[in-house]
């Protein structure tokens, strides 16, 4: 009956104090364990990251430190010309290989979100691509692509598609290079795409799927209407991933055409290579390198305000 | 002496102010229940006793020690939570052992705490399983048993057996008081399904929007309720409240609604007196309701349509509609009635009871 | 699900699967052929009668004893190897850590250091292998394995960091605040309860991140340049490419073999890889 009682004033009362424990307290504890993390952070990213602006504002050579020359490099990025093709080739390279991979790696996806035999040694192959180390697959494509040797134009010999003087010449000409690149990126891609879209599938409950059979949509229908909106936030976080990624892409360029033929395969990492390190004009491969960072970030953060949007609908 | 003592606790989060002002005084050995809906700050409240809350204000006693500064290691309290929090990767001895090895125990100690824990509660067999190859009945146990063997001054429960299936949890249920006989540590239990509150408790405190309406032993809410919410809450089916206009005619007060004109009794009409030509709640338990015999005049009984009639087999329930709104009876198991029928109910004098129209608080 | 007649199977899934399949894992069919085929067959033009790629009836090891023999290829799979294991082990020590501070812990800032941690990712080691191949030169750490093992972390963490919040979030709460009942302080509750449950995911960090340390490629190829230091994929490209000169068999010998420890760890933990995968993309 009594909803609030008065405690008995004679009882001895004793304040606790809790020993003194620094590593209770969530903000301590929480900054010793970030402790390591933050350092080499610090150390090998924000200190070389900084070190890289102040490279891009001077003349620096290799082995000469430069003066302070302040936008130059940029400007003269901006009327170079190989820079305006390292620029398109770039974009282009990222936007057609994120499309084919968004494709490609859905349908595979799609038609390996079902149990069947095997099933478990295909999802395991599929992945190789994506695993082994890309500059030794690419020796491989680069062999499939020689001029005089390929198997491809074999293939395409073999099948009447091509005769035998019409060799295609994949790495030596500037758009089938492009191509080639193209081919190998989006080899390497798929896989990652198929797994990842894989999971997300399988967050989609079937019942929806069933419900939806019953109402009388087909299978187009039941993809475009349900799984797809379902599937779009995991997505564009699979497609952003992919596409910071392929922005920065080095390994297969370097390996396959080392930027040729005449700069057609030049991204922004292999240009910034061939000035930095090829020809030892380190703060123009600095300003190449730094020119990267704000389109790719831009693209980032338009890419995350599209997930916020379609995540809250 | 493991008594607990609540003073005026609030707590606040943000804008939002969960606990309002409790106060409670826990004696030493008692098993007392918290009982509300969602949202009521009864899980709050328990948690600030464990110390996984920070008390905003106010003061927490175990014992004769202030506790609100320890963290809950140092409190000497064991808690049981709603889903079990058993350790997935260590085997039922271990998760048993877990909390005394942290308090350096020696091995052999632990060994036969342990043990003595897994016979009471008859899970000897399993000490070497791990959680996951055990039923969900199982699984309470040990964190039951990993309760008991600390030893503690108070025990906690959390909802311990909301996600049991129904048969599992009236099992479970005795179990624990039975545990309770043997053990008689202090416990604060939490739950939000009246019937464990009931048959558990040996006070029961009913608490809404984060304060408390009512404390006392599990009769004296049942028939004594302080306000409509303790008398809607306790007793299943709930009570039924009408509206009712007092009158007074010529000393002898009525309380009447186009349903109905109830005589009230001597017992009651001393303190309902005062609200002669104003209106109040008027409720009567569903066991207070039976069909109408000869014996019952007009001025107990009330007409009305059956809607609904649920065969329990022990009772029949009748959903029925009277003039003003819906009421719930549960009569005799040999009454057949169909719906859309008209029945006559009459209600027992020492089962009614009053509540202010304004402030609900019983009259 | 492919309901009705079988031939709708085949069409509508065998056909498409196996030709996947022939896309994704033909250029290693084509790196085990190469590697056994000897010269006389390997460097006949697709144009000519004679050219038959897809068996070798005269398998050689020539190119394997040319690998092994002129090369230091073991010291290249040693190097990788350890600097894989190393720069792993100090990514996850970094990883799990962090991740459990920022996603079990309340503390101010913990929103503003997770994007942080986020922001590092995007800064790719194209960006910052100029700088970087300078201080490595000036502390010294030029040419040895260290400057990799201390800079893979770099872009090894934040992947850790991210997977394991994921798995951690995923552990309830009450676990953590029984073990504190029970008697255990944060940091033991930690070590002893949370971390061992979270142990999946520790896996799927360390199969992602030894892969990734066995693909990075322009750090080591800036940072390292006397032929023992080398990793494999940097020798591969500096040791068997002489000039124009490709020796194409030994390459595709290295190739195969700089692969397949990769791909025999990974077969190891097929499941943990697929989960952290999904579980950084998904949380």
């Amino acid at each position: 009956m009594a909803t609030t009682a008065a405690p008995s004033v004679d009882r001895e009362i004793i304040i606790g104090k809790p020993k003194w424990r620094p590593l209770e307290s969530e903000g301590n504890l929480a900054m010793l364990l970030l402790l390591p993390t933050i350092a080499l952070l610090l150390m090998f990213i924000a200190y070389p990251f900084m070190r890289g602006i102040m490279l891009s504002v001077t003349n620096s050579k290799v082995g000469v430190a430069g003066d302070f020359v302040g936008f130059e490099n940029f400007a003269r990025l901006l009327k170079d010309p190989i820079f305006h093709t390292v620029v398109y080739n770039t974009f282009l390279y990222t936007f057609v290989t994120t499309v084919f991979k968004l494709i490609l790696g859905l349908w595979l996806a799609l038609l390996l979100n079902r149990n069947f035999k095997f099933k478990r040694f295909v999802r395991a192959f599929i992945l190789l691509p994506f695993i082994v180390p890309t500059v030794l697959a690419c020796f491989a494509w680069k062999w499939m692509f020689d001029p005089t040797f390929s198997v491809l134009n074999w293939m395409l010999f073999k099948l009447g598609i091509i005769a035998s003087g019409q060799g295609i010449n994949w790495l030596g000409d500037g758009d089938l290079a492009m191509l080639s690149i193209m081919i190998v990126n989006i080899w390497r891609g798929v896989p990652f795409f198929a797994i990842s879209l894989m999971a997300g599938l399988q967050t989609i409950s079937p019942d929806l799927g069933e419900a939806a059979a019953i109402d009388g949509a087909k299978p187009l229908q039941r993809f475009w209407y349900i799984t797809w909106p379902l599937l779009l936030p995991v997505t564009m976080v699979i497609v952003l991933f992919s596409v910071i990624q392929t922005f920065a892409d080095f390994q297969i360029v370097y390996v396959m055409t080392g930027g040729g033929p005449a700069n057609a395969t030049h991204l922004f990492a292999t240009y910034a290579y061939q000035l930095g390190v090829g020809t030892g004009l380190l703060s123009q491969g600095a300003a190449v390198s730094l020119a990267m960072f704000p389109l790719l970030f831009g693209i980032v953060i338009f890419q995350l305000m599209y997930i916020r949007k379609v995540e809250t609908r | 002496m493991a008594s607990v003592t609540i003073k005026q606790i609030h707590k606040h989060y943000d804008d939002f102010h969960a606990v309002k002002g409790v106060s409670l005084e826990i004696k030493d050995k008692e098993f007392v229940v918290l009982v509300g809906p969602s949202g009521c700050g009864k899980t709050t409240t328990l948690r600030m006793v464990a110390g996984l809350e920070t008390i905003t204000e106010g003061q927490i006693m175990i014992g004769p020690l202030v506790v609100n500064d320890l963290p809950p290691m140092d409190r000497d309290i064991a808690m049981v939570f709603q889903n079990y929090a058993l350790y997935p990767h260590m085997s039922v001895y271990d998760n048993m052992a877990f909390g005394l090895k942290m308090r350096k125990f020696d091995k052999l100690e632990i060994k036969k705490r342990v043990e003595n824990a897994a016979s009471i509660l008859g899970i000897t067999d399993h000490l070497n399983r791990k959680p996951r190859m055990l039923s969900g009945g199982q699984r309470q146990r040990v964190a039951l048993g990993r309760a008991i063997v600390r030893n503690p001054q108070v025990f906690l429960f959390d909802e311990p057996l909301s996600n049991l299936d129904a048969k599992l949890r009236v099992q479970m249920r005795i179990e624990i008081k039975k545990l309770h006989q043997r053990l008689s540590t202090t416990s604060i239990y939490v739950t939000h399904d009246q019937v464990e509150a009931m048959t558990l408790g040996d006070r029961v405190v009913v608490m809404k929007d984060g304060l408390i309406q009512q404390v006392g032993e599990p009769l004296e809410l049942y028939n004594a309720p302080a306000n409509k919410y303790v008398a809607g809450f306790i007793g299943s089916p709930a009570m039924n409240f009408t509206t009712v206009q007092v009158t007074n005619e010529g000393g002898v007060l009525y309380a009447s609604n186009p349903a109905m004109r109830i005589r009230v009794p001597n017992a009651l009409a001393a303190r309902l007196g005062a609200h002669a030509g104003k209106q109040a709640t008027l409720g009567i338990r569903p066991e207070n309701l039976h069909m109408a015999t000869g014996a019952d005049n007009a001025d107990n009984s009330l007409t009305a349509i059956v809607e609904v009639s649920e065969q329990l087999g022990s009772e029949v329930i009748l959903d029925v509609k009277v003039a003003d709104g819906a009421m719930v009876a549960s009569v005799e198991p040999t009454v057949r009635v169909k719906p859309g029928e008209p029945v006559k109910l009459a209600l027992d004098p020492s089962g009614l009871r009053f509540f202010d129209a304004v402030t609900e608080t019983a009259i | 699900m492919i309901e009705g007649a079988a031939w709708r199977r085949w069409v509508f899934f065998r056909f498409p699967v196996a030709i996947f399949l022939i896309f994704l894992l033909f250029p290693f069919y084509w790196m085990v052929i190469t590697t056994f085929r000897p010269d006389g067959e390997l460097y006949i033009p697709w144009y000519r009668a004679n050219y038959k790629p897809l068996w070798t009836w005269n398998p050689t090891t020539a190119h394997l004893k040319y690998l092994f023999g002129e090369t230091t290829f073991i010291t290249w799979l040693w190097n990788t190897t350890f600097i894989a294991v190393v720069a792993t082990a100090i990514s996850l020590f970094c990883g799990v850590l962090a991740g459990y501070a920022l996603s079990r812990l309340n503390f101010r800032g913990a929103a503003l250091l997770g994007t942080t941690i986020f922001v590092t990712y995007l800064v790719p080691q194209t960006l910052l292998f100029i700088p970087l191949s300078e201080i490595i030169r000036t502390y010294s750490l030029g040419d040895t394995p260290w400057s990799l093992i201390l800079t893979y972390p770099t872009f090894l963490i934040p992947f850790c960091t991210w997977l394991m919040m994921g798995f951690f979030k995923s552990v309830p709460k009450e676990l953590e605040e029984c073990a504190r009942i029970d008697g255990a302080t944060r940091w033991r509750a930690m070590l002893y309860i949370i971390i061992p449950v979270a142990v999946p995911g520790i896996l799927s960090a360390m199969i992602f991140a030894f892969t990734l340390s066995w693909n990075e490629f322009i750090y080591a190829l800036v940072f390292l340049s006397s032929p023992e230091q080398k990793t494999v994929p940097v020798g591969v490209i500096s040791e068997l490419v002489r000039g124009d000169v490709f020796f194409w068999g030994p390459l595709m010998a290295g190739a195969l073999l700089g692969s397949i420890p990769v791909a025999i760890a990974y077969s190891f933990f097929v499941e943990q890889y697929v989960s952290g995968m999904t579980g950084a993309v998904k949380g």
